[in-house]
């Protein structure tokens, strides 16, 4: 259970911040063909993966989903072990800004991940449209784009993971 | 009379003496990091126009057993989304309820926890003799704690919890099963987790019990859904006193205010309907953010108004057999032949998927099974999986599930009450007439509305 609903697809304004541009990806990231969706070590939420994993599969890339109320060590041990090519956050509790925030030293610390574009989306704080403040010190802790949950979040969503260096031509380079 | 009063002034019975006055006792799903605004919070909840429970929801933090950063929140003054009850010492939280909750005014703890020892023992050193989940509901959809953990974990929940008689109370336990994942996993199986969960806490000694079912696709399918869980609960809980509660639908909310009140309108009309005892509440801030205290309250009195206006007679009568009790009584069935111990029967079930929710990430979760909304609204098996129902599902409707399709299904709901909304505002517009709001309704019912049955 939880305290918010199991909703998460709001029509609220969409507040989407992207950091990086598709060149710095091509050069520093965006490996291999694999995706990590994941949830956050206190947020329970589960259909917002089930989504983005059907969305991340159709965009060409095969899922790592590994589910709700991860644990950020085993969040850091399973992408320094997968080596994705993106790693996309979820959170849906109200907790995001707080546990995004944690979550994204702990990533960038890793020698593998220095360079991994990260991406977090949802209902990041438990008031319901963050403060452009907060967005803009999550991109500036290292994530790659922000989609703070809002009509256009999924169009965003995707046309970021399409500008990523495709992994077809990622499997004819290699 | 399925609910006797024990008693012992407890949250079972207070539930039982508004049955008995005919009263729906209707409850929020509140809580606050800062004990000041969830004392106010209960307060508001308990001067609301309508037979109210109390709610003390817990923080994400608490639930997933994290204290280290629920501690952390607290001392930046950062706020939780709910109450950290094992965090705060034990006079805290008695301050919270003292004077606020009592035999006219019980208050329950709401979590989410697989590993709820820590909350079993802050809740009873508080005095709370309520509060909800289950091995499984609390396990599967939410997290990774292993089933086999969480069967023990809740074992010895239940085992401590039944102390509270030591000391004049009655512990009251309610299942979460009847939500599992909060939509798209078909009636029966609800049924079936939610009367198996209660039986698992009435072998371990609980005798005041709820078994919950949340509001789905389909107000006929829910009928038979509640009268299935009904029936089933009188079979397996014969000593114990019982009722059933109704969450108002727990998936994607209309976006509209006036969806949003038509929908928990709708699931108000259910809990009368089906006889059901207790309704949780949903608001119409839930598509947007978690509700104040004030959203709180009018959804109360909203739904209070509604099941005051809503007489059971208006519905035509159940089918006791119906194909939502078939596939019920075929999935206990099949759990209970497992294992003489419900806890073993309940990991074997999982582990050969007689009992298999659909698109539960979940280890434990064998992730066979599909699940779709046919042309009625009605939630339907398309894929089996291993669940025992060859002989009693006639046919399934496999498909393959795109990204665009599951959003579909996951915004049937929403997309019916918000439209029904936009209708009725374009039909209003086009004759003139006056606009009716839900929101007036519910402050016409509120106003009329008196605390009885205390």
């Amino acid at each position: 259970m939880s305290t918010s609903s199991e909703s998460w697809i709001s029509t609220d304004n969409a507040t989407d911040v992207i950091r990086r541009d598709v060149d710095s990806i091509n050069e520093t990231g965006g490996r291999g063909r694999t995706v990590v969706v994941t949830g956050l070590a206190s947020d329970s939420h589960t259909w917002n993966l089930v989504y983005l994993q059907l969305l991340v599969e159709e965009l060409g890339y095969d899922v790592v989903n590994l589910g709700p109320c991860v644990p950020d060590d085993l969040l850091v041990s399973e992408c320094r072990d997968i080596q994705p090519a993106l790693i996309v956050i979820s959170s849906v509790n109200g907790h995001g800004f707080t546990d995004g925030m944690r979550v994204i030293d702990q990533l960038r610390a890793q020698e593998q991940l220095t360079a991994t574009p990260v991406v977090i989306g949802g209902k990041l704080g438990v008031t319901g449209g963050e403060s452009a403040q907060h967005i803009q010190d999550l991109v500036a802790a290292g994530y790659d784009a922000v989609f703070e949950d809002g009509a256009d979040t999924t169009l965003s969503f995707s046309k970021f993971v399409k500008s990523m260096p495709q992994p077809a031509d990622q499997k004819a380079l290699s | 009379m399925t609910v006797p009063v024990l008693g012992r002034g407890g949250f079972g019975d207070f539930v039982a003496r508004a049955r008995t006055a005919g009263e729906l006792v209707v409850q929020p799903r509140m809580g606050f990091s800062d004990p000041v605004d969830m004392r106010a919070g209960l307060q508001a909840v308990k001067a609301a126009g309508a037979t109210t429970v109390g709610t003390l929801t817990l923080d994400s933090y608490t639930r997933v057993g994290d204290l280290r950063n629920a501690e952390k929140a607290l001392s930046d003054g950062v706020r939780l989304n709910g109450y950290p009850i094992v965090n705060y010492d034990e006079a805290t939280t008695r301050a919270v309820l003292a004077g606020v909750r009592g035999t006219d005014f019980p208050v329950q703890v709401r979590h989410g926890s697989a590993v709820p020892l820590d909350i079993f023992a802050a809740l009873m050193r508080a005095g709370i003799d309520a509060t909800e989940g289950g091995p499984v509901s609390y396990c599967l959809p939410y997290g990774r704690t292993p089933l086999d953990e969480s069967v023990r974990n809740w074992t010895r929940c239940c085992e401590l919890f039944v102390w509270l008689r030591e000391f004049g109370m009655e512990p009251h336990l309610e299942t979460f099963g009847g939500c599992m994942m909060g939509q798209l996993c078909p009636p029966s199986q609800l049924v079936a987790i939610s009367a198996l969960e209660a039986l698992f806490f009435y072998r371990f000694g609980i005798r005041s019990i709820s078994a919950s079912y949340a509001q789905q696709t389909n107000m006929e399918q829910d009928r038979e859904a509640v009268a299935a869980l009904r029936r089933l609960c009188a079979e397996l809980l014969p000593a114990a006193q019982w009722h059933v509660v109704i969450y108002g639908y727990m998936g994607v909310y209309p976006a509209s205010d006036e969806g949003a009140y038509a929908l928990l309108g709708r699931s108000a009309e259910l809990a009368v309907a089906s006889g059901s005892e207790r309704l949780i509440v949903k608001t119409v801030a839930e598509a947007r953010r978690i509700p104040t205290i004030e959203e709180n309250v009018s959804a109360l009195e909203f739904a209070a108004g509604v099941a005051h206006d809503t007489d059971p007679a208006d519905y035509p009568a159940v089918d006791q057999d119906s194909q939502v009790y078939a596939e019920a009584r075929a999935l206990v069935d099949a759990v209970l032949d497992l294992d003489d111990d419900l806890g073993r029967a309940l990991l074997l079930a999982f582990k050969r998927g007689y009992l298999d929710i659909p698109y539960c990430l979940h280890p434990d979760n064998m992730g066979s099974a599909r699940s779709y909304i046919d042309d009625d609204g009605r939630l339907r098996w398309a894929e089996l999986g291993s669940l025992p129902l060859g002989s009693v599902v006639d046919k399934v409707s496999p498909r393959k599930v795109a990204s665009a399709d599951l959003l579909t299904a996951l915004s049937y709901v929403r997309h019916t009450y918000d439209d029904a909304a936009l209708e009725h505002a374009a039909a209003r517009t086009i004759s003139g007439t006056e606009h009716v709001l839900p929101r007036k309704q519910h402050e016409r019912h509120g106003i009329a509305r008196t605390r009885r049955g205390r």
